[in-house]
């Protein structure tokens, strides 16, 4: 038995081809070629840093759609941040007086505004080389050909793709809506009364819609954009270029805005729950029947419209929609995470058993995988078709489980992945979703009925210090392989 | 909404592990369901229109093989077809031109005889969707369409083809209607001058799809072969699934080669699944494969393999940058995994012979089935598609669905295609399929190939199951 000192940060180790193996973290065989090194288990989307650029007057939904896009692609693994002009406009002016700022004519305005998205643009290219960011979103009218091609000429310096999203509106509903919703809660009006905020923003549109030269067919058709009308009901799609574009058309395809609410719910306490062992396909305890009839008065006593179930292919998770008597759907996909050679195992007989696993899995439960099992990561990229289903449904009820939960819940509440992991998901405890502005509200539903904590907390290990003793076995060392810091990606 | 004291035990299916509930109390079987594509009750007709030689039939054969894959029942419709059947002989173009008054009858006759097939399809044989192959190039023939579904209770999608490229459509007419029996006869020149003048029939009446007039149909409008879509309308998930595959699909010619890692250690002693490394011979065929790949000249050729040892110690020998697909991996055996079949015989018969009545669908216990991998598999399909020359190094049950993919295999055919240790398959896009091309590397190997035995039953004798087990160690 040899014992080692690995530093915490270098985790990953060379592989060898047939002489040994340390499998690192994510149980991914480590290749020669550095070029090839990923963090994820999942292929490379992109060589090259994306520029999307938003298009489009106010209240065409810019915002919500930047927000989102970014919200998905962080989840995917896709480091993606947006870069709001507004906020760079409050953060240099301080006060917001009224709509004369945003006057064509206004050339002192004119100056400040140039000069505050240049530094946006600074700030994405520094996003790019500094921060292994891979997606920028500039969220911004960019509604003049001559703002685009400045942006245009930028990217092409620096060798980044661009792909503009463009929402064309003109249903004044739903600008009224969005309006509401959304501007005269910002910062901009904190001083005005409704009403005077109402009229100063429509003035305010007014201002850019003389200028406004939206993306043309033809004399665009070297760019790669897709053009949004009306919410979604007609799209035009040009030229796109890789696979991002074409995953990040398919989601802007499949989203909607009808108002809906997505509970999530993980089964009734199973009888390996009871008996604190992971992983399994039990049945429900009794605790947990009594959570199933709990759960079905619930769903009953929330009047949902055209509700629609979905649970995993588990049996508890069947048991517990089974009580609801209405049909479900199961699906594979929310099969709970496998935990490989530790299924069903407890927490200590893993401990016993495979004592350097349970501390890899400590040290980054997120891209941990078990041996022969999953990791998060893992779970999240099965997970994918599962998410974009429920952005095309409305009203859904998902029955899962603790880790599968935790994923879905990030998604919705964008929670890094340090955070994922360690979600509190209990049993026995509705979570109701409802899309709200830009995010969600989330409302907990405890229903009184009593079962077993199966959360584990983040452990206080110090992940910041060097190093971390592993005792590992079967270990021969070829002495030619220095251990080697991965390159940035 | 049923009485919830009611509640309904639930077995588990042997075959595919799905827990369902026994019919005790008399609740309907179809109350629960599994995630299938096509979650709705409604057929879908998809209407191609355009111009000819604007690749209708090349969408329309590529999009019923994807949706067959992934397991929507799906058949397409040629109204030429019906027409070939109808007048028997083609003599010329004349009987496309719009004052042919017989020519119109019969044609008109033709597209109503495919619409009952395809009703019959969708209503009777359990058929999810049906692709109406034709020019459907006027606004008044799309009506037709329209009501003809209204009346029974089929959702419309319609795929328009529009380009004026003149190369692609000259290498269209070249790669696809010189071969057709309409010009078996006629020497190329002649047979291009008629095609170019049939084409001209249908030009002066042909309304495209409009984004005002049309503006409360679904549809997607491909322009010049994938530079742009106008989509508008989409209804359902199986809409959006076709939006994204036609999308992701292209022309630009190419190939792309499949092959197993070489064998290893396991493959030897005769033993499934596993994560063990290459034997001596795999370590050779890898070498093979690095200098056959090279001699190939291949432009920007991609690898990928799965994350397991195997496929990567071969990618390895070939000395270039490789990715690794997690959804490559091997079938995940379950219980079985590392088991020989002789040992599975032993320890499950039961489940080896279920797995013979139904390779397909049968899911090892706390493993996977093929029909799981197929959906596993889906991303790497969509993926293949936008990429140009690729090398996928995989595994005998991932290859096996890949293949089916491409070359268009039922679920029956999928688990028993052959796909031998140290052989590589290329598949060049062709016409309207695929052409295949299978390079031995002359290394030997075990053969890990097992035929399905005539005796599938659950009680038959051990070496009636053991008959067709390959050779090992």
């Amino acid at each position: 038995m040899i014992i080692y000192k690995i530093p915490l940060s270098s985790h990953k180790f060379q592989y060898i081809s047939g002489k040994f193996q340390i499998w690192n973290i994510s149980k991914i065989p480590q290749t020669k070629f550095p070029e090839n090194f990923r963090k994820s288990s999942r292929p490379q989307f992109t060589n090259c840093p994306t520029m999307i650029v938003m298009v489009g007057l106010p209240a065409r939904g810019k915002t919500y759609i930047s927000k989102k896009l970014t919200r998905y692609l962080n989840w995917i693994g896709v480091p993606t941040q947006v870069f709001n002009l507004g906020q760079y406009r409050r953060e240099v002016l301080q006060t917001y007086k009224n709509y004369e700022f945003f006057r064509p004519d206004n050339e002192e305005a004119m100056k400040i505004r140039r000069a505050y998205a240049s530094n946006a643009l600074k700030d994405i290219a520094s996003y790019f080389t500094k921060e292994q960011g891979q997606v920028a979103v500039l969220d911004a009218t960019n509604t003049t050909r001559e703002r685009r091609g400045v942006i245009i000429n930028f990217a092409k310096e620096k060798g980044y793709k661009v792909f503009f999203i463009e929402s064309v509106c003109d249903d004044p509903e739903i600008i009224e809506a969005n309006t509401m919703q959304v501007k005269l809660s910002s910062p901009d009006y904190e001083n005005y009364d409704k009403e005077e905020a109402l009229v100063d923003f429509l003035k305010r549109i007014d201002c850019y819609k003389m200028s406004y030269v939206p993306l043309d067919e033809e004399k665009d058709r070297h760019l790669s954009f897709i053009k949004i009308f009306n919410v979604g009901s007609r799209y035009l799609v040009n030229r796109v270029q890789d696979h991002i574009q074409s995953r990040i058309v398919y989601y802007l395809m499949n989203i909607h805005v009808t108002p809906r609410s997505i509970y999530l719910s993980r089964h009734g306490e199973s009888e390996l729950n009871l008996l604190g062992r992971i992983g399994g396909d039990t049945g429900l305890s009794s605790q947990g029947q009594k959570y199933a009839k709990a759960l079905a008065e619930f769903i009953r006593g929330q009047s949902i419209k055209d509700l629609k179930v979905w649970t995993s292919h588990m049996k508890r998770t069947i048991q517990t929609a089974e009580a609801l008597g209405v049909p479900y759907e199961q699906w594979k996909a929310l099969n709970e995470i496998d935990a490989g050679v530790c299924e069903e195992m407890t927490y200590e007989e893993i401990q016993a058993t495979h004592p350097e696993e349970f501390a890899l899995r400590d040290q980054d439960k997120y891209r941990y995988r078990y041996p022969k099992g999953e990791s998060y990561e893992d779970l999240v990229h099965r997970l994918e078709p599962v998410i974009m289903e429920l952005e095309r449904q409305e009203n859904v009820l998902v029955i899962c489980h603790q880790a599968v939960m935790r994923c879905l819940l990030a998604y919705f509440l964008d929670k890094s992945e340090d955070d994922l992991p360690y979600l509190k998901c209990p049993l026995h405890t509705v979570l109701k979703l409802t899309p709200l502005a830009y995010g969600c509200k989330v409302e907990s539903f405890y229903l009184n009925i009593q079962a077993v904590n199966t959360h584990r907390d983040r452990p206080t290990v110090n992940r910041s210090q060097a190093t971390l003793l592993l005792t590992i076995h079967y270990l021969l060392i070829c002495s030619r392989a220095p251990v080697q810091k991965p390159s940035p990606a | 909404v049923a009485d919830t004291t009611l509640t309904r035990e639930l077995t588990q299916n042997p075959l595919k592990k799905i827990w369902v509930p026994s019919s005790t109390n008399g609740l309907p079987e179809r109350y629960i369901s599994q995630r299938k594509v096509c979650m709705t009750n409604c057929p879908t007709l998809i209407v191609t229109v355009g111009l000819p030689a604007r690749g209708k039939t090349y969408i329309s054969k590529k999009l019923t093989r994807y949706l067959n894959w992934i397991d929507v029942p799906t058949k397409e419709f040629n109204v030429g077809q019906y027409r070939r059947e109808c007048v028997k002989i083609y003599k010329s173009f004349e009987f496309f031109r719009p004052d042919n008054e017989e020519g119109l009858k019969i044609r008109k006759q033709c597209a109503l005889a495919a619409l009952n097939d395809v009703r019959q399809f969708l209503t009777d044989e359990g058929g999810q969707v049906a692709v109406f192959d034709a020019t459907n190039t006027t606004r008044e023939r799309r009506e037709t369409i329209l009501r003809f579904a209204e009346q029974n209770g089929f959702k419309v999608f319609f795929v328009e083809s529009v380009c004026e490229d003149p190369d692609v459509i000259a290498e269209n007419i070249v790669q696809v209607k010189l071969g057709c029996p309409d010009y078996t006869h006629c020497n190329t020149e002649d047979a291009v001058a008629d095609f170019m003048k049939r084409i001209k029939c249908y030009e002066n009446s042909y309304q495209p799809l409009d984004e005002e007039l049309d503006r409360d149909l679904s549809f997607i409008k491909i322009i010049d072969v994938g530079r742009r879509y106008l989509v508008n309308r989409v209804q359902d998930h199986i809409q959006s699934r076709i939006v994204y595959y036609l999308m992701n699909i292209h022309i630009t010619p190419r190939s792309i080669y499949l092959c197993r890692h070489g064998e290893s250690d396991l493959n030897i002693k005769g033993r499934i699944g596993g994560d063990s490394g290459l034997s001596a011979r795999g370590k050779e065929f890898a070498k093979a494969l690095g200098q056959f790949i090279q001699s190939q000249n291949i432009r920007d050729l991609k690898v990928w393999t799965s994350q397991m040892k195997r496929t990567i110690q071969t990618a390895e020998a070939l000395g270039v940058p490789y990715e690794q697909w997690k959804a490559l991996n091997e079938i995940d055996a379950g219980v079985c995994e590392e088991l020989m079949y002789e040992e599975i015989q032993q320890k499950y018969p039961l489940e080896f012979a279920l797995r013979d009545q139904d390779k397909y669908r049968y899911r090892y216990p706390k493993g996977e089935s093929y029909e799981d991998l197929v959906q596993r598999l889906e991303p790497v399909i969509m993926e293949l598609e936008r990429q140009e020359n690729v090398l996928v190094i995989c595994h005998q049950a991932v290859m096996r669905c890949l293949l089916a993919y491409f070359l268009d295999k039922t679920a029956e055919e999928l688990p028993y295609l052959k796909c031998a240790l140290h052989t590589v398959l290329k598949l060049t896009p062709m016409a309207y399929g695929c052409k295949v091309e299978s390079v031995c590397l002359n290394v030997d190997a075990v053969n890990t190939h097992r035929d399905r035995p005539s005796n599938v039953d659950v009680s038959r004798l051990p070496e009636e199951a053991l008959l067709t087990v390959p050779d090992h160690h």
